[in-house]
């Protein structure tokens, strides 16, 4: 038996452009909580901590997209000082719903929301973490599934690969024994394009999938706008389903661009 | 004449608050000389990008603006869309919303009561810490948050940006059985409160009261539904204000200043104000239910409430109220026919106002005759009450000023947290900095 006594780990959690939803998962998980915070040690996590340690940090969740030339330069320090990167959310794996900019003039939303623009300074692209540094783990969803990030910092801790499908949602309805509603029902759904995760929600709630946990390993995104045609969708119907809280993940914004052009 | 020390309070990063801001605070002697809530997180532009957008998407895209109140921003968009479309949903369907609404307030407020601002009280860094000492009062707060988060998820599929909420009412509506055991658990949240406003209660306050001007919903005498606000209402004001939602913008003003990513709100003439739970509670005291009214009186709570610190009480007694107030809806329902009116696209505008756990929120949407967003308008409660944030600092540091560097930027953040301001809601905006020179 060692007699050294084990150094909790050190986990932080940064936030750039975000909604905070997905930090909030963590809280959210009020009957883990606080057996995680049992088994390591919340160096930094302004949200819920006035104690903000410096790193190095073994474990590092960061929420949000990179939308300044502060944020890109905070990353690159978040980076040197994290042991193990994890992004979790649609925004720090995908842009955000932010990254709808992407395909506008930004000045021209300065102008839209705020009455003096030169006040605001803002990147021209809401990009994802991995376009900036390496990222050993992202998480999807819009928000994240709490139960999948307290699997991921589970199997980190233990040095094992976390059990995080990158199948489609439609796998999680066919185990739920939905019926499909957009074959039986003629719904447009993005479920047979998008990562499960969700655990099928939307058609469970009569409604199609509206993609909120990005593209699956790998979509076949033709043949879903293909389908969407038929269901009697527009090209610019198509190109919105594409372009929403996941629209900078290149296979949706390749889909998009796609239907926008034709 | 001797030169004055001047010195200056500095917090970059607050903790406890929802997104990223900071505060500034410069003196000079005894004198305040500058008071600035900074608010670095980066915007987003969904009043930009919301254009183009077909009305049923709306929802789930101002969901996103916030991670804590996306009920909020969903029934904000929903009643803004269906007035410009001509649609009043009521009987059941409306009741669920305000169902809803309960399950976001009861998670909200007990995050709040709990996790961020009893830590200040206690001189605790976090919850965590604090549930070291305290493991039965944190275990209270998380399964009474936890039974809030439960009516979201039941009525919204989630309890983070819920995907059952649509123009008209909802996408599917549950049955009375799927209620049977969440009413059970909300008859022991009901208690929880009550002992969270027993627990607060005992917490030592500074004596610092001021003369607010509170805004906040209200239904006029004499409406059919007698009720502590939520989706409905008229803005009301202790100052005489007495209008309809869709004069808001005719009554308020947003200013911009460099040091904020959030526009912030002014009340012409009158200046600044205050939204949230002390403004609501104060103008609504008599729509409480017996219960919550006795919780307050039971805490030392007079009808009105001036003193800012003392909103941990007031959010506390809220609680109470909304799970009281879900539990009447729950007992009273009956599932109705359709899960949602129906809807048809015309080209106008409409109004929304809501009660946030943190305050009014308004939106204001502009359709085209295909149901397209042509311009979108959206004031969050945190950007309304920036500058009484700063107005609060600026009155209460002179009397504290003998405290102890690090205990009187300690309470300054206290008295920024007292309002739970929500950064990402108001930049759709917080760092302290005291400066003595």
């Amino acid at each position: 038996m060692s007699s050294k006594v084990r150094r909790k780990p050190r986990i932080a959690v940064f936030k750039l452009a975000s909604c905070d939803g997905c930090q909030l998962s963590l809280l959210d998980a009020e009957d883990e909580l606080l057996s995680v915070a049992g088994a390591l040690d919340i160096a930094y996590f302004p949200e819920a901590s006035s104690a903000m340690g410096k790193g190095p940090y073994d474990i590092t969740l960061v929420e949000g997209s990179v939308t300044t030339h502060h944020d890109a330069e905070r990353i690159q320090e978040i980076r040197r000082q994290s042991k193990t990167l994890i992004t979790i959310g649609a925004c720090a794996t995908a842009g955000g719903i932010q990254a709808l900019r992407n395909w506008k003039d930004v000045d021209e939303f300065i102008r839209v929301v705020y009455p003096t623009p030169k006040f605001i300074v803002t990147l021209k692209l809401s990009t994802p973490i991995a376009e900036h540094v390496p990222v050993d783990f992202e998480l999807r969803g819009c928000p994240i599934n709490k139960h999948q990030l307290i699997e991921l910092i589970t199997a980190t801790l233990a040095g094992r690969k976390p059990n995080v499908p990158t199948y489609s949602v439609c796998m999680e309805c066919k185990r739920k024994g939905n019926v499909c509603i957009e074959v039986a029902q003629g719904v447009a759904c993005m479920g047979p394009v998008t990562q499960a995760g969700c655990g099928a929600l939307c058609p469970g709630f009569d409604r199609g999938c509206y993609g909120c946990y990005g593209p699956m390993e790998s979509p076949n995104t033709e043949s879903l706008s293909n389908q969407l045609r038929i269901l009697g969708r527009n090209n610019e119907e198509i190109t919105r389903a594409f372009r929403s809280f996941n629209a900078w993940a290149w296979q949706f914004r390749k889909a998009s661009e796609e239907s926008e052009r034709t | 004449m001797s030169k004055q020390p001047a010195r200056t309070i500095k917090v970059d990063v607050l903790a406890r608050v929802e997104g990223e801001g900071g505060l500034y605070v410069k003196l000079k002697g005894d004198q305040v000389q500058d008071v600035k809530l900074k608010i670095y997180e980066p915007p987003r532009f969904f009043e930009a990008f919301l254009r183009g957008r077909h009305f049923s998407e709306v929802p789930d895209i101002v969901a996103r603006i916030c991670g804590i109140c996306p009920v909020a921003y969903q029934m904000s968009a929903v009643h803004a869309i269906e007035d410009a479309l001509g649609v009043k949903v009521d009987g059941q369907l409306r009741a669920l919303r305000r169902l809803l609404y309960c399950g976001e307030w009861i998670e909200s407020h007990t995050l709040h009561v709990y996790m961020l601002h009893a830590p200040d009280f206690l001189g605790y860094q976090d919850a965590i810490q604090m549930a070291k000492e305290h493991p039965a009062v944190v275990q209270r707060a998380l399964q009474l948050k936890k039974a809030g988060n439960q009516i979201v998820t039941l009525l919204g599929g989630r309890e983070i940006h819920p995907i059952n909420v649509r123009v008209g009412g909802f996408y599917k509506v549950p049955s009375r059985s799927e209620f049977a055991a969440l009413a059970e658990r909300l008859k022991w949240a009901r208690d929880a409160a009550l002992k969270t406003v027993r627990f607060v209660a005992t917490l030592t306050f500074p004596d610092f009261e001021r003369d607010y001007v509170f805004v906040a919903l209200r239904q006029p005498e004499g409406h059919p539904f007698n009720e502590y606000p939520f989706n409905e209402g008229r803005l009301f004001s202790n100052g005489g204000l007495d209008i309809p939602i869709g004069e808001y913008e005719a009554n308020f003003a947003e200013e911009h200043v460099q040091h904020s990513n959030a526009l912030r709100s002014v009340l012409k003439p009158h200046g600044v104000y205050l939204v949230g739970p002390l403004a609501r509670y104060s103008l609504n005291f008599d729509r409480l239910s017996p219960l919550a009214q006795e919780a307050a009186r039971d805490a030392g709570l007079g009808p009105v409430c001036r003193n800012p610190f003392k909103s941990i009480i007031v959010r506390s007694v809220e609680t109470v109220y909304a799970c009281d107030e879900a539990l009447r809806i729950i007992e009273q329902y009956e599932r109705p026919e359709k899960a949602a009116f129906e809807i048809h696209p015309r080209a106008a505008t409409g109004y929304g106002c809501t009660e946030a756990p943190r305050g009014i929120l308004y939106h204001r949407y502009r359709l085209d005759e295909e149901g397209a967003v042509l311009e979108a308008k959206i004031v969050p409660p945190t950007s309304q009450n920036l500058r009484i944030i700063e107005q609060d600092l600026g009155q209460f540091v002179p009397k504290f000023l003998n405290l102890p560097e690090a205990d009187l930027r300690w309470q300054c953040e206290q008295a920024v947290r007292n309002y739970d301001p929500c950064i990402s809601c108001a930049t759709h905006c917080l760092r302290v900095e005291i400066d003595r020179g």
